[in-house]
């Protein structure tokens, strides 16, 4: 490692030397580096697995515009809307269909006794193109009476019963008064928000929610003419439509806004990221307290290289190289442990927790940064080594 | 400047300020010829340290004029300073050897400080040189495994090495035995012959003063003899 730095740098490798002489300090400062990494990843893990249960719901979706109402924060979490909306949108040029979505949350208790929530979609089952292709070819089904397609991620549910399901079996259950039959699973998980997701028809859907009224959906999906902007689409309906009450948005607009809504303005999202920051914190710390030491430990022999002629630079590139080691030491076994917590996690909870390469590289620049930070921090007991002292 | 390669001119220097302020040096004029062994002599606190670190380029000069190979370092900026400590050898009486580095590596570090350059070329002057002082089975130890001497044998080979214009040393000898530290400063010598290196050495070591070109005794601050020998 030392002949690779040193024809690297082109001089010998001073600081991967000096980190390595004390293998015990060595350890400590990579463990704890990984231990920083780790606080930020399980952070990021869990934000990220809120951000995408968020958006999970749009993935059963398919359609160009959704209109909401104004009140709303996310796609799950509004207030009505008139049906008549719907009615108004389809006279508008450009939309070519639109259908009203409904959206609830239903409790329901397994054998076990355990109780499992649902976030249930009812749909216009005439309407396919509204759902994703791989639900929409089950979609004319939904037509029986009170019948459903589960989320195979649901958390909670027997496993056999999933199984069954997916072996095209039936799976009946009682909720709210109400006998309801899975025919089929659709494959989104569990989230934040419920235990998993179930679709039905909006007819379905008005007889296990009674207080539900057809004509108050809680969003109207929009599919626009081929070769038509979205944009401009948006834009005509934002000047036909009674402006009171109603939020006019592309399905990715809408996304990133519930997104935007969920890491600013919920405490969830604000909690998570200081979490993130705390780590960065944590992790700063304890590279300052590395470096700084290893600087003061080595003040006579730095006074000694300023008395033959090395100038500051020299000095810095020492510690910035000290810097760098520790991160990419840290790093990596930072993410491996990362990784094997994430899959507990999932296995534990369903939660959508996913290690990507971007917060994999993320984490490492952040790591990278805090490091050089705390190196640039530590550089000033630099100041310290006096050659005059030496004599 | 002539054949001087270190020349001082009304030399003072203080230390502190205010009423704490204390002069070590009193209007010291020195001339030292290229190529020779200046030993530096005079009880603690003679100034004879200052005197060093000021040749050294390693305290500001701020009033009277020392010139080190032709260059004024009265008011000097860094640059210039640092670029002088280059063609400098320094020894300390500590050795100062960097603890995580074998005596090659520490060697090295004399020879990279010039800037890049063939590290195979590097290796073997850094090899040659601790062969030259007896270590050639100890180049691939750190200093924690050598003994007081053969630390301070490695520290020279770091000062030596470079081919320094000028050699600096305070009680270089101190750590060494009889037989090295003759060795040592016998090195020293000869090498200011052939390489017209200029030697200045701050020694109480009787046994090396047979070997000096000239002895300067300094007392509080002034310079009390001067014998060319």
């Amino acid at each position: 490692m030392s002949h690779l730095l040193a024809i690297l740098f082109g001089r010998l490798p001073i600081g991967w030397l000096q980190l390595t002489h004390s293998r015990g300090r060595f350890v400590a400062a990579v463990a704890g580096v990984a231990f920083a990494n780790l606080l930020v990843f399980m952070q990021l893990g869990i934000m990220g697995a809120l951000n995408n249960s968020t958006v999970a719901p749009y993935d059963i979706l398919d359609a160009d515009i959704i209109l909401s109402s104004q009140d709303g924060n996310t796609l799950t979490d509004g207030g009505h809307i008139p049906r008549a909306r719907m009615f108004q949108a389809l006279g508008v040029a450009g939309v070519s269909d639109a259908s009203a979505l409904f959206i609830g949350n239903l409790p329901f208790t397994l054998e076990d006794g355990s109780s499992v929530s649902l976030l249930s979609f009812g749909m216009d089952v005439a309407k396919p193109l509204f759902a994703s292709p791989a639900i929409a070819t089950s979609l004319e089904k939904l037509s029986l009476e009170n019948t459903v397609l589960l989320d195979e991620g649901t958390r909670g549910m027997p496993k056999d019963v999933i199984a069954e399901l997916m072996d095209g079996g039936q799976f009946r259950f009682e909720t709210g008064g109400n006998t309801l039959t899975a025919i089929g699973t659709m494959d989104v998980g569990g989230g934040f928000l419920a235990d998993g997701m179930m679709i039905m028809s909006d007819q379905s859907f008005m007889r296990v929610f009674p207080s539900r009224s057809s004509g108050a959906p809680n969003h109207i999906l929009i599919r626009t003419a081929d070769g038509v902007s979205n944009d401009a689409v948006v834009a005509r309906l934002m000047n036909t439509l009674p402006s009171g009450n109603l939020r006019i948005q592309t399905m990715s607009g809408s996304a990133a806004n519930d997104l935007a809504y969920m890491a600013t303005e919920r405490p969830t999202g604000v909690i998570f990221g200081f979490g993130v920051f705390m780590g960065l914190l944590v992790g700063l710390v304890i590279v300052y307290q590395v470096l700084s030491t290893d600087v003061a430990d080595h003040l006579r022999e730095y006074a000694t290289f300023k008395a033959m002629g090395y100038g500051q630079s020299f000095f810095l590139g020492i510690v910035f190289e000290e810097a760098i080691i520790l991160a990419l030491f840290g790093f990596i076994p930072g993410i491996l442990v990362s990784l094997g917590l994430y899959a507990g996690l999932v296995s534990f909870t369903g939660l959508p927790v996913e290690m990507n390469a971007g917060r994999a590289l993320l984490v490492f620049l952040g790591t990278l940064m805090a490091c050089s930070l705390s190196g640039a921090i530590a550089t000033r007991r630099l100041a310290n080594a006096d050659p005059a002292d030496l004599f | 400047m002539g054949n001087a390669s270190i020349t001082t001119r009304g030399l003072n220097h203080f230390f502190g300020k205010g009423d704490a302020r204390k002069q070590a040096i009193f209007d010291v004029n020195l001339e030292i010829e290229r190529d020779s062994l200046t030993i530096l002599m005079g009880p603690s606190g003679s100034g004879k340290t200052t005197l060093l670190t000021l040749i050294g380029c390693l305290r500001e000069v701020s009033d009277g004029s020392v010139s080190v190979l032709g260059h004024e370092l009265n008011n000097a900026d860094e640059a210039l300073l640092v670029g002088l400590r280059r063609r400098l050898g320094f020894i300390f009486q500590a050795h100062n050897l960097h603890e995580s580095l074998t005596s090659t590596q520490n060697v090295l570090m004399g020879l990279q400080v010039h800037g890049g350059g063939n590290q195979q070329k590097q290796r073997a002057a850094a090899h040659h040189i601790l062969n030259l002082l007896g270590l050639a089975d100890r180049r691939d130890y750190l200093p924690g495994n050598l003994s007081g001497g053969q630390k301070q044998r490695v520290a020279v080979a770091r000062a030596l090495v470079s081919n320094p214009e000028i050699i600096l040393a305070d009680e270089p000898t101190a750590a060494l035995d009889k037989e090295s530290g003759h060795k040592v400063v016998q090195m020293l010598k000869s090498l200011g012959k052939a390489r017209g290196t200029t030697t200045v050495m701050v020694t109480h070591d009787p046994r090396i003063l047979e070997m000096a070109d000239r002895i300067i005794t300094l007392e509080d601050g002034h310079i009390v003899s001067d014998q060319r020998q």
